[in-house]
């Protein structure tokens, strides 16, 4: 562009502009380099974590969850904000970078933008700026004036983050506003000087300002186009290396935390990932005690929380009072380790995670054991940061010190001496199936040596022992009965699947119960296994190895609905209207959503309608994770919260699909004092009871 | 501070039901849950946390047979420093005073400052602690829900009376003391803690190594025997009292009254 | 037959309730004895509780001395082996000081000694025949305890009903001055009273257990006058705590606290299971509740079906009757 002054020209208070901004250029990146290997630290000190396998699936997930910000919608305004920025920031990152170098090397251009390319894509981005500017806006406003509840900070936790947000906000908008301006300073001239032109996007930011400055002089014009480009280039450096110290730290480690991310949900952690459970002696300590027991993955995805709180809005224990709040597990582990991991100095103090604030923890055990594992956290999260594997990580170590609530260490005893949390006799595990006369209705056979069968129905300690639970047992062993399957139970050869007790961390228990079932699966001889407890499901599928496939009785009744063999009965009070309430090991972390409303649907005249919490947004009944033994500190609690639920969704009857759920809810009605208002019956149950039987086969 | 906790292995009561057998003659033992008496575990967690105070050990010790090793060994899982089993044939039927003057002989070998017992087991004696103080004519203090050291001489305890009122002495070292539960919060023990220390040797002692009188302890020597056990004519499911109000309160009061009620 | 000795505690000049039911246990043992009974203590106090004992024993030995103030079983049990005649049967309330006392006097005075006794079961030559229960009262059994060379016994309170007979004047006898040197190694400081929220239900002997039924905060006071009555304490179940009629401690479940009473009354309690898991050791248990279908009646030993807001409130009326009649 002849007889126009480039910016390097313009200064004349600097030698060359150009070695400032070069300069500028060393000492950003050299910084960053220098912050960037300083937040690798505590990851290389941290254990070891098998995440480099399945690219391809990996790479999947980071073009549906990262580039595709497939989980934002979840939360329509932020969500949409949040896609408008993120797709800006994509766009706009060629034209940083010309931008930075065109400083430096002022005929610059970024290869393949130099034809007609170029000047399309200076439109798009004109127009990415001022949406992004336009969302910056709107973001501040959100932060001052709505003041969405996810983001206040609860007063325990410390201050709120409401000015360090601001401050962030602020200062993307001023890079988009010194981007513009340098863009807008430029055209302004070139229009004044008849050059030919870059025509700017219409209505755009560059273009808003480009018409401000239509009439000003070429000099000042000259000076707002050097700051404008030092504005550029500071402000850029600046949020470059001021990310790292914060949750906007995200935006360089998302690709990674997502790239990095689990690939199969329902599993856990082993103890030590590359340590068999024949080696486990061998490890001395088990579960997380300090920072650096955390793997490198876990310490990853503290860096990459954005703190936008969807975990503790979803969380039930939150919702409840406990004093568990996910966000939290996240932003503390964070702030532990960027102050005891600094840029200059001494790292780490190797004290428990886990104590008073005196004894240097940062949680306190009451927050750990109030989860439940359901697993809302992780669904809803947009980066996919994991809590389940560092809660049960976090037991793990806690149980390794003797740390345990005696209200828990009952059941657990119980659990070792009997195979079952309530204590009672092993040899009374299968008695449900003979109580009340069942054999004269259904005959349920003990499966041993001589007596085999294709099928095991795995009843699991609370449906085997829990009174109430029983009639779960027994209605599924006659809807197996009645779609003609050769089935049989291990009776006092079973255990409990130990589900509960390996998610609270007690490994070498939960492997004790395991080797017993699995060896007793397999003394069986079955082909294949139901269950009607979706804990015992999780665990026959996920956390042991080796035994035949196993499947949830809601799949097997949807199935034989559809081909015909269960066929129902109009039910008799037309006026109940029912509701499906997702229990979490079925739901979330199976996704097995649609077999058990398809078999309620399939039902004459069945009423039913959908709470607003449900499918992979359903909330927890409470019972996860040995809860019927323990009760943490809490306002209200979680199952009376999903019954109002129901009722407030016109609900008068809730039908579940796991035991754990009708224990809590049969007992939430009654604490809401919603007794002969609201009843909960059990799938199998409603369908042995509206199964069409033939005359001979007794109901 | 060198602490000796007497323990003993009891059927579980909170994870059996205790029934007759079919003779009538004893408890159905066939399976039973065995575990250490419950006040004995919280016998051993507050010895744990005085030597975590003070410095120390903590030495477990158990009358028995082999089968009682495995709660020395859970024991030592949750940090005692030694095991002991106590054992030899010429024990056996021991009554409590029996028992009581083979850990005399035990502790007389040792240099113990403090000897801790559970209050009571599952038979509800209540008796070797206090028995085994007399025997050593050290000073005694029963249902204790706290200790603290005052020194390196005596302990200031505290015991528990009517009322949830707690009795406050000072009592001197040597001392035995038989401990209530409740008084602290055990740790936990977990399989992974017992199968550490499955194969740490537990030395037995019995009548040579004790330097003991035989004809003093076992069967022959005992005063008191149990002769059977049964259970006490109560009909199944509730008695309904069907009188009218003031008819139930008589009955109501005669049963509470016959029951250990009123005092 | 040995010669009965009856040791009796004392609390501001009242004799404890074990001074009548001891009486009768020694009757039991031996119905021509004449059982003596034995207090310590000093002043006036002591004086007052000799008269009343003289009513039912013929003989009371009084011990007074100043450092027996304060029932020290340590120095108590030195006077005791200095004055009881060797080979004597004595008789201590099983509760926290015939817990301290009496295993210690049985050695130092050579006797055999059982305890928690429930019942007499008669004598067998030189052995004496017992009722006790193990296993947290789930089953009993009789002991055999030979008494040739004398025993010491605790009694279960409550055990034994008082006999009803003519109250005549008995003997004081001062021992004092035959108890010898009295040093021990345990020396009482004080007595720290409970706080009212203190109250550790899983340490009593009798609960009022209320559950849904007591309907109101307010009502909650009148299991509380029964619990006074009786010397027992309030639990309650689950639903209780949640509508923060009680605190928490005062809960009896799987996660609420274990209770190990001997007497348990479920007011108001429909009886679900993860209530009943807090009840350990198979106490004898009364159900009072307005539904005959209420699932408690299926466990409970004794079941009354009636309401108890106004059950309840009638059985402390008739508590008081009877204990004002025992006091006099």
């Amino acid at each position: 562009m002849v007889g126009f002054h480039s910016s390097a020209e313009l200064t004349s208070w600097l030698t060359r502009g150009q070695v400032l901004f070069l300069v500028i250029h060393i000492l950003g990146v050299a910084c960053f380099a220098y912050i960037v290997a300083k937040r690798l630290v505590p990851l290389v000190r941290g254990q070891r974590d098998l995440r480099f396998d399945q690219p391809l699936a990996r790479l999947g997930k980071v073009l549906k969850f990262w580039l595709g910000q497939w989980k934002h919608p979840r939360y329509p305004v932020a969500g949409t904000l949040h896609i408008l920025i993120f797709a800006g920031f994509i766009l706009l990152a060629m034209r940083a970078f010309t931008v930075l170098i065109v400083g430096v090397s002022q005929n610059f251009v970024m290869p393949g933008l130099s034809g007609r390319a170029g000047p399309i894509y200076n439109t798009i981005t004109d127009y990415a700026a001022t949406i992004v500017f336009l969302c910056m806006v709107i973001a501040v406003i959100r932060r001052l004036v709505f003041k969405p509840a996810r983001y206040a900070v609860p007063a325990r936790f410390g201050k709120a983050h409401t000015a360090d947000a601001i401050f962030l906000l602020s200062l993307i908008a001023v890079l988009m506003v010194a981007d513009s301006l340098f863009a807008a300073a430029k055209a302004a001239a070139e229009s004044q000087q008849g050059r030919p032109l870059e025509v700017l996007a219409v209505f755009s930011l560059p273009w808003i300002l480009q018409s401000a400055l239509a009439s000003t002089s070429i000099p000042i014009l000259g000076r707002l186009y050097f700051s404008g480009y030092l504005l550029h280039e500071i402000t850029f450096y600046f949020l470059l290396c001021y990310r790292p110290f914060g949750i906007q730290f995200h935006v360089e480690t998302s690709l990674f935390n997502v790239y990095f991310a689990k690939l199969n949900k329902g599993t856990l952690k082993p103890v030590r990932w590359g340590v068999s459970d024949a080696h486990l002696d061998q490890v001395k300590s088990f579960g997380v005690k300090t920072f650096e027991d955390f793997t490198w993955k876990h310490m990853l995805d503290f860096y990459s929380c954005a703190d936008c709180g969807r975990c503790s809005n979803n969380c039930p224990a939150n919702a409840a009072g406990r004093p568990l709040s996910p966000r939290f597990i996240t932003t503390k582990a964070r702030d532990y380790a960027f102050e005891h991991y600094p840029m200059f100095g001494h790292a780490g103090n190797g004290k428990p995670l886990v104590g008073s604030k005196e004894s240097g923890g940062i949680y306190s055990e009451d927050e750990i054991w109030s989860c439940t594992t359901c697993g809302a956290c992780e669904e809803e999260c947009p980066l996919l940061v994991e809590y389940i594997d560092k809660i049960v990580d976090l037991r793990r170590g806690m149980i390794d010190d003797g740390n345990v609530p005696q209200s828990l260490q009952k059941p657990l005893k119980a659990l070792e001496s009997r195979g079952n949390p309530y204590g009672k006799m092993e040899k009374k595990r299968g008695d449900w199936a003979n109580a009340k006369g069942f054999q004269q209705i259904c005959r349920v056979k003990t499966l041993d040596k001589q007596n085999g069968a294709d099928t095991l129905y795995f009843a699991d300690s609370i449906t085997s022992y829990d009174d109430r639970m029983q009639s779960i047992g027994r209605a599924t062993a006659k809807i197996l009965d009645h779609v003609g399957e050769k089935f049989g139970i291990l009776g006092a050869a079973e255990r409990d699947s130990g589900h509960e007790v390996r998610r609270f961390g007690e490994e070498t228990l939960f492997m004790a119960l395991r080797d017993h079932n699995v060896e007793a699966i397999k003394a069986a001889g079955v082909k294949r296994i139901v269950t009607a407890d979706p804990h015992a499901y999780n665990a026959l599928k996920h956390d042991y190895k080796d035994v035949p496939p196993v499947e949830h009785v809601s799949q097997l009744i949807a199935r034989e609905v559809k081909s015909g063999k269960i066929k129902f009965n109009p039910v008799e009070n037309e006026k109940n209207v029912y509701t499906y309430h997702d229990p979490c090991y079925l739901g979330r972390h199976n996704q097995i959503y649609d077999d058990p409303r398809d078999v309620l649907d399939a039902i004459p005249g069945l009423k039913r309608v959908e709470m607003t919490r449900s499918r992979d947004r359903s909330f927890c009944c409470g019972g996860g994770g040995l809860m019927l033994f323990y009760e943490p500190k809490e306002d209200e609690r979680i199952g009376v919260k999903r019954v109002r639920m129901a009722a407030e969704a016109g609900a008068n009857v809730i039908v579940t699909a796991c035991p754990f759920c009708m224990v809590n809810i049969e007992d939430a009605i009654k604490v809401a004092g919603l007794e002969g208002k609201m009843t909960a019956i059990d799938l199998a149950e409603l369908v042995d009871q509206q199964i069409v039987r033939e005359p001979q086969e007794v109901a | 501070m060198e602490i000796l906790v007497c323990v003993r292995r009891v059927p579980d009561t909170s994870e059996n039901e205790i029934a007759l057998n079919s003779a009538g003659n004893d408890i159905e033992r066939d399976e039973l849950v065995y575990s250490i008496n419950e006040a004995d575990n919280y016998a051993v967690e507050e010895a744990l946390q005085i030597v975590a105070r003070v410095g120390g050990n903590v030495t477990v010790a158990t009358v028995g047979g082999e089968d009682d090793e495995e709660i020395l060994r859970r024991e030592m899982a949750m940090g005692a420093n030694h095991g002991v089993l106590i054992t030899d044939d010429a024990f056996n039927g021991s009554d409590g005073k029996g028992i009581a003057t083979i850990l005399k002989a035990f502790v007389q070998k040792g240099n113990y400052d403090l000897i801790l017992t559970g209050v009571q087991a599952e038979d509800g004696g209540a008796q070797v602690g206090g028995m085994l103080a007399a025997l050593l004519d050290y000073p005694f203090a029963s249902l204790v829900n706290s200790i603290e050291a005052v020194d390196g001489k005596k302990l200031k305890v505290s015991r528990e009376i009517e009322g949830g009122n707690k009795e406050i002495s000072e009592i001197d070292l040597p001392c035995v003391l038989s401990i209530q539960t409740g008084i602290n919060e055990p740790r936990y023990v977990g399989m992974k803690g017992i199968r550490q220390v499955a194969s740490i040797p537990v030395p037995t002692f019995g009548v040579p190594e004790l330097a003991i009188d035989a004809s003093t302890v076992g069967a022959a020597a005992a005063k008191v025997t149990r002769v059977d056990y049964f259970v006490p004519a109560l009909g199944k499911g509730a008695e309904m009292l069907e009188g009218t109000r003031d008819e139930n309160i008589e009955k109501l009061l005669e049963l509470v009254a016959a029951k250990g009620g009123l005092k | 037959m040995p010669r009965i000795f009856v040791y009796i505690a004392h609390r501001n000049g009242v004799a404890d309730d074990s001074a009548a039911e001891l009486l009768a246990a020694a009757k039991k043992i031996d119905a021509a004895a004449s059982p003596t009974a034995i207090i310590t203590g000093s002043g006036a106090d002591l004086d007052g509780v000799c008269s009343t004992l003289r009513a039912s024993y013929r003989e009371v030995w009084k011990v007074a001395n100043e450092a027996l103030a304060y029932p020290n079983a340590e120095l108590i049990r030195k006077a005791l082996v200095n004055i009881v005649p060797a080979g004597s049967i004595v008789l201590v309330a099983h509760e926290h000081f015939g817990i301290d006392l009496a295993p210690g006097l049985s050695i130092k005075t050579n006797s055999a000694f059982v305890s928690d006794v429930l019942d007499i079961a008669g004598i067998e030559g030189t052995d004496l025949k017992v009722v006790r229960q193990e296993f947290g009262g789930q089953v009993s059994a009789h002991v055999r305890c030979d008494i040739s060379s004398g025993a010491v016994i605790t009694i279960r309170p409550g055990a034994f009903k008082p006999l009803q007979s003519t109250p005549f004047s008995g003997t004081v006898v001062d021992k004092s001055a035959d108890i010898g040197v009295l040093t021990a190694g345990r020396r009482y400081l004080e007595t720290v009273v409970a706080e009212a929220g203190d109250v550790d239900i899983s340490k009593h002997n009798i609960l009022v257990s209320i559950g849904r039924g007591i309907q109101e905060k307010e009502n909650v006071a009148i299991a509380q006058e029964l619990a006074d009555a009786l010397g027992a304490a309030v639990s309650c179940s689950r639903p209780v705590v949640d509508a923060k009629w009680m605190e928490k401690s005062r809960q009896v479940g799987s996660s609420g606290k274990t209770v190990k009473p001997k007497v348990y009354l479920a007011c108001g309690i429909s009886g679900a299971c993860q209530h009943l898991a807090g009840i350990k050791g198979n106490p004898f248990l009364i159900a009072i509740n307005k539904n005959p279908k209420a699932p408690i009646f299926q466990v409970a030993h004794v079941g009354i079906v009636d309401d108890l807001l106004e059950f309840l409130p009638e059985l402390t009326n008739r508590v008081h009757e009877m204990r004002a009649v025992a006091a006099k």
